[in-house]
């Protein structure tokens, strides 16, 4: 049987089951929390459930982001950055710059000891950060093989509940939700930190607005 | 009673023995029982604090159950709108009638891949198709990277449980694993941090090197093709991210209809399955994009006897479960079975409503027959389910569709003694004579008022619980001794 004749196959099965039981039309029912994002996110809640989560947080200003990067990692340590995280961030470390006509390899990664990334946005309610590939957040391998992952975010990004998120983000963009360091349950179903990816988060929070636009193209 | 059936599902999907002969096996297993046990008390608390601070997820529990629903009376447009989505940016689409082709489906792209090793993101639909057994018999080797699935692939056990499937076996039982089967892990304790740790360095090379990777998905979005895997470890990352081909197994029941209604799933299932506010890692991916992540993406969309389940307008909100197995962990059942007593790879409450209906039970002595009755119908599963299908009744519509389609044959226990039942209450004489010969089975209790063995064929019923010893005087035989006198 050809490919296309399954699929007319399942879609017939699909057909022939609606008809033999017709479900009645749904209306669904969305008197859950979802009032819009105004102004600036509950950013204490957001620190909060990531201190929960076990990943470290710095709080700082605009003018603090360079010096409280560098006392994140060692001073020999080399940190994978995307081309366009501001350089007045990086001038107090060694950075290894993925650049799009020339990207990093897995194996450059693999031997940096940490990144450095922005956010798109970030959940107050459920300390989650989103990826989605934008300004200053790189391609999505960057923030997976390093095991240290330094992120900035700035509290303008912050809102407060998930659907505030969804109403928000792109799905044409690879989107990545990280909520602290990698972690697994599957011994006796406890919570342990670290696995395969970054085995350290730590969360840059800034308090002031962002002297460069956040992620959107 | 129903003519139109369906074709049924096949694959890991059916045991060998009826529940409760498999059952008492497990039971036997009193480690496992101490695990399982361990594991689902500390599970089930800390689900109840995470479900207890959303003032709205009452609501949310509705909507969700309401956007499956809805899913289902309109799959036919969601799945092609699906289709048409993923195409336009750079997917391929597969659709798969059942098991054995969505195997012959992802067999083939390995190997116009031209490798022999796949790296696999935790998936319930490849367990269910048998798909690594497959992969070997074409010698393709599938490689487990879910801490979990890896310890049931190298003790070459089977899974007992939908999101934690080596529930069964505890830490130092997972270190003698390790020590056995990684040939780099010495020196290993039963720290849960240190098992991670050997995890990590036995899969890191293999994450780096993969050229092709399996993986499930959580939801499919047919509004703008997107797809979503919803992990902890970062495993799912490495394989969604790294290799160049990226092939995702997915039921036709996974899709929902608009990006914007993951709102309400990415705040059920996180909360009820590790009761968490929100997993560490979740992937959402929309076909190919360019310079990031996987060159190709191939999406096989199974059927395996799910458009069966869609003929029973009741059964099939078995279809709506997002495999998050809170109802595995409150059920009194499963916590004293294990998984494994339940045959199919979707084990507990949900699957024992949901893989007789997708195989269909062909027989009375069908294993998948006797899944129905694996429950004492206390309704926790039903409580903690996030979107809200009534389990229990269900399990109660599939035990009278099953008496329905054997009324014509031999008469069995159960029907003797309803007929013996009918007769008795059919006049007071006849009620009066039974309640009198019951007394005599006073003279077979022990000195705690409770009946214990009873001669067969009603051993049947004393093998497994005990009886109140009857009363000394019933009732009416009470009434006729006082008030006839107070009359005369």
């Amino acid at each position: 049987m050809s490919a296309q004749d399954s699929r007319a196959v399942v879609l017939g099965r699909i057909r022939a089951a609606l008809a033999f039981a017709t479900p009645a039309p749904v209306d669904v029912p969305r008197n859950y929390d979802h009032t819009p994002f105004c102004g600036i996110g509950n950013t204490d809640r957001f620190i909060e459930a990531l201190t929960e989560y076990h990943a470290r947080i710095l709080s700082t200003d605009p003018a603090g982001i360079a010096t409280a990067i560098a006392s994140l990692v060692s001073s020999d340590g080399r940190v994978a950055v995307p081309y366009d995280v501001p350089t007045e961030w990086t001038h107090e470390i060694t950075t290894v710059v993925d650049r799009p006509e020339k990207p990093l390899t897995v194996e450059q990664l693999d031997r940096c000891d940490a990144v450095l990334t922005g956010c798109a946005l970030a959940v107050a309610a459920t300390g989650t950060i989103v990826l989605d590939a934008g300004v200053m957040q790189g391609r999505r391998v960057m923030t997976l093989v390093p095991d240290h992952h330094i992120c900035v975010v700035f509290a303008t990004q912050v809102v407060d509940t998930v659907p505030q998120a969804f109403a928000t983000l792109d799905p044409t963009r690879p989107l990545t939700f990280i909520s602290g360091p990698s972690a697994t349950s599957d011994i006796e179903l406890s919570r342990v930190e670290g696995v395969h990816g970054p085995r350290t988060l730590d969360v840059l929070m800034v308090a002031a607005k962002p002297h460069v636009p956040p992620s959107s193209t | 009673m129903s003519t139109f059936l369906g074709t049924p599902g096949i694959g890991n999907l059916r045991g060998d023995s009826s529940f409760p002969t498999a059952a008492r096996r497990e039971l036997a297993n009193t480690q496992m029982r101490r695990n399982v046990g361990h594991a689902t008390r500390t599970i089930r608390s800390k689900r109840l604090a995470a479900v207890g601070e959303c003032p709205d997820w009452e609501q949310l529990r509705e909507a969700g159950s309401a956007l499956k629903r809805d899913v289902l009376a309109r799959l036919p447009e969601l799945l092609t709108e699906l289709e048409h989505n993923v195409v336009a940016r750079g997917g391929v689409v597969h659709w798969a009638r059942d098991a054995t082709e969505a195997n012959q489906i992802i067999t083939g792209i390995v190997r116009a891949c031209r490798t022999d090793e796949v790296v696999k993101v935790k998936s319930m639909a490849t367990q269910e198709i048998g798909l690594n057994e497959h992969l070997a018999v074409h010698g393709i080797a599938a490689i487990e990277t879910d801490l979990a699935e890896l310890i049931i692939q190298l003790a070459h056990d089977k899974p007992s449980h939908i999101l934690v499937p080596a529930i069964h076996r505890n830490r130092s039982e997972i270190r003698e694993i390790f020590l056995r089967e990684m040939p780099d892990a010495d020196d290993l304790t039963d720290d849960p941090r240190v098992l991670a740790m050997a995890a990590r360095e036995h899969l890191r090379r293999k994450f780096l090197s993969a050229e092709v990777a399996v993986s499930g998905a959580n939801f499919g979005v047919a509004d703008t093709g997107t797809l979503a895997v919803v992990e902890s470890e970062g495993n799912g990352r490495m394989c969604l991210t790294l290799p160049k081909t990226l092939i995702t197994l997915m039921g036709i029941e996974k899709v929902v209809p608009r990006f914007t209604d993951l709102e309400v799933f990415m705040q059920l299932l996180p909360r009820s399955s590790t009761a968490e506010r929100m997993n560490p890692y979740t992937s959402m991916w929309t076909g190919v994009h360019p310079g990031d992540g996987p060159e190709n993406f191939h999406l096989v969309m199974l059927d395996n006897g799910r458009t069966a389940v869609m003929t029973d307008e009741v059964g099939r909100a078995a279809l709506h479960c997002i495999r998050c197995s809170a109802c595995l962990n409150v059920c009194p059942v499963y916590e004293r079975t294990g998984g494994h007593a339940y045959g199919s790879v979707y084990p507990g409450p949900i699957g024992a409503i949901l893989s007789p209906q997708l195989t269909g039970t062909r027989t009375h002595d069908d294993p998948n027959a006797s899944l129905p009755y694996a429950s004492s119908l206390c309704g926790a599963c039903f409580d903690a389910c996030p979107v809200k299908i009534d389990i229990p009744n269900i399990l109660i519509h599939l035990r009278a569709a099953q008496v329905d389609a054997e009324r014509h044959g031999l008469p069995s226990g159960q029907d003797m003694a309803m007929k013996a039942a009918a007769w008795v209450m059919s006049s007071p004489r006849s009620f009066a004579v039974a309640e009198k010969a019951l007394t005599a089975a006073r003279f077979v209790a022990g000195t705690d008022q409770r009946i214990t063995a009873l001669p067969f064929p009603l051993s049947r019923w004393t093998a497994s619980r005990d009886m109140p010893a009857p009363p000394r005087e019933s009732f009416r035989q009470w009434w006729k001794r006082t008030q006839s006198a107070i009359q005369a």
